[in-house]
């Protein structure tokens, strides 16, 4: 059998082969970045270095950056900092940042968006007006099931003039869309190395300096206090080169944007009913989510995965948990619609001729299927 | 005799990656780099269970089934799951913690949040020779006593605490027993059952594993009993949420099964190391403190106080050993160790030591090389003054 074909990118990315080349040498080299010995000074030499990297990589200074364990972690010390303050976010966020949302007192307020997924600016102005006190946002800058962009610097300034804070995930953007955190405005930002081509179980938070906050694990000191235990230095060096190759390349992947639009012409030829989300709004280019009615998620992976094609049906926390997704009904998809989508994710490794795979394996299965019409898909 | 310098000797801060668990991760950094948590494919379903594996293999070092076993980003998350998120579900019927003065600073800071949280805290005094008194804990944990957290091996001076002893009162006390396990683990035998433990912090690089990857040992009818500090995603029985880092798992499982696999033969072997440095050092400078008894240790670590010197010279003067003088995430703090303090050194001592590590990869050589460098810069030190 050939080697499967991985067009799950929003779920992980392949490890790129610069970032490997840093774990590998990380991981050889050792040491603890806080001995004073000479083996923890080059730890420490590697983990400063890599921090300057990603400060660069995304337009932030090197003390605003704490590296972490991943989105997740990110995600939890960002809400960590809402102290009595409302929370508002967008209903389309990841589940990590719906949950933290949720487990406050109570509950945040929902922003409206509009049928792609895109928040609304007047609506978010409307919010917090109603409020009347200084609130904490949650908006993600892009989104990991249909890849809808949100408007993360407007909505930086509107939150920022009523006097709040504003955190945004940005774990689905970096690497696929220019991200610059002090151009976006934003107080906060979540990062994932694995997203885009480093390691698994490293990530940083982007803090705005002079933000008050406490740090989520105490004891040892480390990240100046923000973040304590021994760094994951070669976790963090690989989260550099990833990132700096990401970023450099950013221009080339654009030209994901032509493929992923190619396969979607041809996949509407096949099917006109096909149903894409958020296609009508700024995307990013690596991203098709679609569905039609009738044709199940289980049944197409499945049939995919057989045929080699690796895809995924929703975002893959949630995978597991067999429910509907919350984006997808947020974007007004039946319970039915939503339990249809497949999610296709390109990267850096992607090729023409996976797509024709795709297409080919899609197009034999929506053959031999009981079609939706087009009213179902509505 | 020629050594490579410097000579690694800090096996306490963190230990080089063995070889073997570099091979056994470099797959999930290549062409095994799925989400474990993808459960519609193939890449996904190989990354699930290979940490699945790992898990077991963790889990069978101390004792443990495979589903009691959650991954964490390293033991200081682990201790602040465990002591802050049972704390945290006892506040109202049960808010005392009881821990020890020489815990790991994480422990205590930790301790000092259930402080701040309106919790009340017991912190143990030790004798000099590292050990908590059993009767001084046995006073100290009442009926509104929620969690004991006293650790295994001790990071600065190595002594290990009579945790079966422990465990057994902290039972009989229907009080729940943590232990944070970080230097004892894959090194000394444990077993959960038998020394009647409930939680335990582990963690990867103190083995040979890689940085960024621990554990927490938390008894399965107990998980219910602690509150997650990360959550959404719900990963790990929503004990632990955030996609798990397949490598990492695979190698922390992987070094976990050679500690096991190499303990008894290892433990014999650095003690042998140890106990021939320690014997050289005592020979030729025989005013050498040996800080913390030397009958319950782990023998890899030994903590030597050199009257009358100036420590960071010291260390200063012995460019060609990679040693430390406290707890690596206190290096760059000044000030005599606190635990050593709590021993009863005084702070001229306290800061005239020392702590010499060995481990996997110390050769003989190496502690012969060591032992004539150090006694060296402490003679030539003391002629000078």
């Amino acid at each position: 059998m050939n080697a499967p074909i991985y067009l799950d990118y929003n779920a992980t990315a392949p490890v790129r082969p610069e970032a490997r080349a840093a774990i590998a040498a990380a991981l050889e080299a050792g040491g603890n970045p806080s001995s004073v010995h000479g083996i923890g000074r080059a730890a420490r030499g590697r983990v400063e270095s890599a921090r300057g990297t990603v400060a660069r990589a995304v337009g932030a200074r090197s003390q605003e950056v704490v590296f972490l364990s991943g989105g997740t972690e990110a995600n939890t010390l960002a809400f960590s900092m809402v102290g009595e303050r409302p929370v508002v976010i967008s209903p389309v966020e990841h589940d990590n940042v719906l949950a933290l949302a949720w487990a406050r007192e109570k509950p945040p307020v929902l922003l409206p968006v509009d049928a792609n997924g895109v928040v609304s600016l007047s609506g978010l102005e409307e919010v917090l007006k109603g409020l009347g006190e200084p609130a904490f946002v949650s908006l993600m800058l892009a989104n990991n099931e249909t890849g809808v962009i949100q408007p993360a610097r407007e909505a930086a300034e509107i939150v920022h003039n009523h006097g709040g804070l504003i955190h945004s995930d940005a774990v689905q953007a970096l690497g696929k869309i220019p991200v610059d955190f002090a151009e976006l405005g934003v107080d906060l930002m979540s990062l994932t190395a694995h997203k885009l081509g480093g390691p698994q179980g490293t990530g940083a938070l982007i803090m705005r300096e002079g933000i008050s906050h406490a740090p989520l694990f105490v004891g040892g000191g480390q990240e100046q206090g923000r973040r304590a235990g021994t760094e994951n230095v070669a976790g963090i060096a690989g989260f550099a080169a990833a990132a700096e190759a990401a970023v450099d390349q950013l221009a080339s992947y654009g030209g994901l944007a032509e493929l992923r639009d190619d396969l979607e012409r041809r996949l509407a030829e096949i099917a006109p009913e096909l149903r894409f989300f958020s296609a009508g709004a700024p995307r990013l280019p690596n991203t098709s989510c679609f569905a039609l009615a009738g044709l199940s998620a289980e049944i197409q992976v499945m049939a995919l995965d057989l045929a080699g094609i690796c895809v995924s049906s929703g975002a893959a926390c949630s995978s597991g948990k067999v429910r509907p997704s919350h984006v997808l009904q947020a974007l007004g998809a039946n319970e039915e619609l939503a339990r249809s989508a497949l999610r296709v994710s390109l990267g850096w490794a992607t090729k023409p001729e996976d797509l024709d795979a795709l297409i080919a394996a899609w197009s034999e299965l929506y053959v031999r299927s009981p079609r939706g019409t087009s009213e179902a898909a509505e | 005799m020629s050594v490579k310098t410097p000579v690694y000797l800090d096996y306490q801060a963190t230990t080089p990656l063995d070889p073997r668990v570099l091979d056994a991760m470099l797959p999930f950094f290549k062409e095994k780099f799925g989400n474990p948590h993808s459960v519609a494919h193939r890449f996904g379903w190989e990354a699930d269970a290979a940490i699945e594996v790992a898990r077991e293999d963790i889990a069978e070092v101390i004792g443990a089934r495979a589903e009691e076993i959650i991954f964490t980003s390293g033991a200081t998350e682990s201790n602040n799951l465990i002591v802050k998120g049972v704390m945290a579900a006892h506040l109202a019927r049960k808010p005392h913690l009881v821990t020890v003065a020489t815990e790991h600073k994480c422990v205590l800071e930790c301790a000092a949040q259930i402080e701040a949280w309106g919790g009340k805290v017991t912190y143990l005094p030790v004798d000099p020779s590292g050990l908590t008194d059993l009767q001084a804990l046995d006073d100290a944990v009442t009926p509104e006593t929620a969690l004991v957290s006293v650790m295994a091996v001790n990071n600065e001076i190595g002594v290990i605490q009579p945790l079966a002893e422990i465990g057994r009162i902290v039972r009989s006390k229907d009080a729940l027993f943590h232990t944070d396990a970080a230097q004892a683990f894959g090194k000394i035998p444990l077993d959960v059952d038998a020394m009647q433990i409930d939680f335990m912090s582990l963690s990867g690089h103190k083995i040979y594993g890689p940085k960024g990857i621990g554990a927490a040992y938390i008894r399965k009818p107990l998980q219910s009993r602690l509150a997650p500090q990360m959550s959404g995603g719900g990963q790990q029985g929503g004990l632990r949420s955030g996609t798990l880092a397949p490598a990492l798992c695979v190698g922390f499982g992987a070094a976990a099964k050679l500690a096991k696999a190499e303990m008894a033969e290892e433990g014999e072997r650095i003690a042998g190391f140890a106990r021939r440095f320690l014997e050289a050092v005592l020979a030729a400078l025989p005013d050498t403190v040996v800080h913390g008894g030397l009958d319950s240790r782990y023998a890899g670590n030994l903590n030597l106080g050199f009257p009358g010197l100036d420590g960071d010279l010291l260390l200063a003067n012995l460019r060609d050993l990679a040693v430390s003088s406290s707890a690596a995430c206190a290096s760059a703090e000044t000030g005599p160790s606190y635990v050593l303090q709590a021993l009863g050194v005084d702070n001229a001592l306290a800061k005239a030591s020392l702590r010499i590590g060995f481990g996997r990869m110390t050769t003989e050589a190496e502690v012969a090389f060591a032992a004539e460098r150090l006694i060296r810069a402490v003679s030539e030190m003391r002629m000078a003054a």
